[in-house]
């Protein structure tokens, strides 16, 4: 972004623009204030606190004992882990996928306005319906879509498998549906990025004979730079809050093969009472989260022409 | 192919392409094969959806054939409509009025307050602007579910009802960052030329600002609208009535029951989706172009 122009100003600011600043800001502040800020430095205290949601018992002071014994949880780890797996795959997976798919509707052929709203259609698909769609097509006995397909492509030689059901494969489900369901809107913003890149760069590529993939790699892909960083940002962020489809889906089993870090937060909180550990668990995703995008936004600051 | 022969439409004469023309056209009905396969993998869960919810009820699961449109029934959609008909299980249309209402009031009332907040950040001078754009870009990052659960407690008299869902929506630091960030790239000539007619910081936002804002309006209102739509943990914790509970939480409710009509399910969510489908059809072009180029800037 650029700077405000404001921020080059020299002169001090007036009573007046003081005032209708603040007047501006005053009502979105207020909100944040009430509904973020507060609940947080809520959550810091309850984190420190032992506190029972079905007792009428005032909350207890502990200390750090609700991260010692998060830390000492194997559950935690595992969920830990899981939010690591799922982060790390769909991050590549689905801003990947978002550049094939932009790069293939970006072409001038028959049909590409069709393919392009069909990949952007799940968008609009709330998790909680997607979820349900595809709890059926991974349905674990034979007449479920996913095993009826895979039986009938291989002559009969594939087995129904209970993809939710098996440790193994539960989680790589749930990460299939979820690219599915969030690939449309990275692929529209890098479809932007594609549209903004000259072609005259492509002309002059073609001019020193660069073959397809050469075209991709020196004029596409630093073309899409910026377009790229915002998409990774955004998907990392909301790959890291993975709810919805477990809560429905598998509800964080089976064992843990699926917990994560907000998962575990809420049946804490909710399913065992435990508001102090819920707590706990989120202030420790937020940092998590902090850690990771102050990392993100290092790595990427040389490279990133706007803010 | 297509792109070489769009990028150079001059310069490529048809002697130098002669060559490997055969290749090509290998390339190319590859390049079809494959994008046929995309397609099918893409719009099979909304096939399998809308195929299951016309079927005579309990032929959803049916393997491949639930992609076969067979007995067109509509007992699906009647089933469902006839199960939420009173006052204890709610009513379908109960569950549409509340998303709406709360989605109606998430983004109308966000556009409003975010705008303004953005606009203060970005184009005005006053004592503490900096620190507050600090917070506010701290918060983007802040996710709701790291304070559901100290919300959840502060709101507890708030239960089962409708501003519970909406009240703390409205103010957005994701929004507020959009709209700082669009507002921040204008040309400063804005405010110039609206100081020299005299306009002060409201008359220079209506007047000048605003009618060149539209791209950053349109994507905040559709992002908005999609993320309280489709929002499901915190109506998990706050509602249990049904005459307040929004789609998404009573979709999620009639799939977990202990005895699962599917079709009636599928039904459900393709009453649920299909107007949000149809808005955003009509509105594609305009919507695709407006995230985009907010995307861009930010």
């Amino acid at each position: 972004m650029s700077k405000p122009y404001t921020a080059s100003r020299s002169h001090r600011p007036s009573a007046s623009e003081n005032i209708t600043g603040l007047a501006m800001i005053l009502p979105a502040g207020t909100g944040l204030l009430l509904f973020v800020a507060v609940p947080f430095v809520l959550a810091i205290w309850f984190s420190l606190h032992f506190i029972n949601m079905n007792s009428i018992l005032p909350p207890r002071w502990v200390g750090f004992q609700q991260y010692t014994q998060l830390f000492t949880s194997p559950v935690f780890y595992h969920s830990l882990l899981n939010n690591t797996v799922f982060t790390v795959a769909v991050v590549p997976l689905q801003c990947g996928l978002a550049v094939a798919l932009a790069l293939l509707v970006n072409r001038k052929m028959r049909g590409s306005a069709i393919l392009r709203t069909l990949f952007f259609l799940p968008i609009v698909f709330p998790m909680a319906l997607v979820a349900v769609i595809w709890k059926m097509i991974y349905s674990p006995d034979q007449l479920g879509l996913l095993n009826s397909f895979l039986h009938t492509v291989t002559f009969g030689h594939f087995a129904a498998h209970d993809w939710l059901g098996d440790p193994a494969t539960a989680l790589a489900s749930i990460i299939v549906l979820s690219v599915w369901q969030g690939v449309g809107l990275q692929m529209i913003i890098i479809l932007a990025g594609l549209q903004e890149i000259s072609p005259d760069l492509y002309e002059a590529a073609m001019i020193d004979n660069a073959n397809a993939w050469q075209r991709f790699r020196y004029v596409t892909l630093p073309g899409l730079r910026n377009s790229l960083v915002f998409v990774v940002m955004v998907t990392m962020i909301l790959s890291l809050q993975l709810f919805d489809q477990i809560n429905i889906l598998t509800q964080g089993g089976p064992g843990e093969a699926t917990s994560t870090l907000m998962y575990q937060a809420v049946t804490s909180a909710f399913s065992e009472g435990d508001v102090g550990q819920g707590a706990a668990i989120t202030v420790v995703f937020f940092v998590v989260v902090l850690a990771l995008t102050l990392v993100q936004r290092r790595v990427l600051r040389e490279e990133r022409a706007v803010a | 192919m297509t792109t070489i022969t769009r990028v150079l439409p001059a310069t490529s004469s048809s002697a130098t392409r002669a060559r490997p023309l055969r290749r090509h056209r290998v390339r190319r009905g590859v390049g079809y094969a494959l994008t046929a396969v995309v397609a099918l993998v893409f719009s099979a869960p909304i096939l399998y959806l809308v195929i299951g919810s016309l079927k005579p009820p309990g032929q959803v699961l049916d393997g491949l054939g639930a992609l076969t449109p067979s007995g067109l029934s509509f007992r699906n959609y009647s089933g469902v409509l006839d199960y939420f008909n009173n006052s204890a299980t709610g009513y379908f249309s109960g569950f549409y009025l509340t998303s709406l209402t709360v989605s109606a009031v998430v983004v109308g009332g966000g556009l409003i307050v975010n705008s303004l907040a953005g606009y203060a950040l970005a184009r005005l001078r006053w004592r503490g602007r900096k620190i507050v754009l600090l917070i506010v870009i701290g918060l983007v990052i802040l996710p709701f579910q790291a304070i559901a659960v100290p919300l959840y407690y502060m709101l507890d008299s708030d239960r089962d009802t409708l501003r519970v869902q909406f009240l703390p929506f409205i103010a957005s630091a994701f929004s507020i960052f959009l709209f700082y960030t669009f507002f921040a790239g204008m040309p400063k000539e804005f405010e110039e030329a609206a100081a020299i007619d005299g306009a002060g910081p409201w008359r220079t936002l209506f007047s000048v600002i605003l009618p060149n804002a539209k791209p950053v309006f349109a994507s905040v209102a559709i992002l908005s609208f999609l993320t309280s739509w489709g929002m499901y943990l915190w109506p998990v914790m706050m509602i249990d009535k049904p005459s307040v509970t929004p789609l998404p939480l009573e979709i999620g409710a009639f799939q977990g029951q202990s005895v699962v009509n599917w079709g009636q399910v599928f039904a459900f969510g393709v009453l649920m989706v299909v107007p949000v489908v149809v808005v955003f059809l009509i509105f594609q072009r305009w919507f695709v172009r407006s995230v985009a180029s907010t995307a861009i800037k930010g």
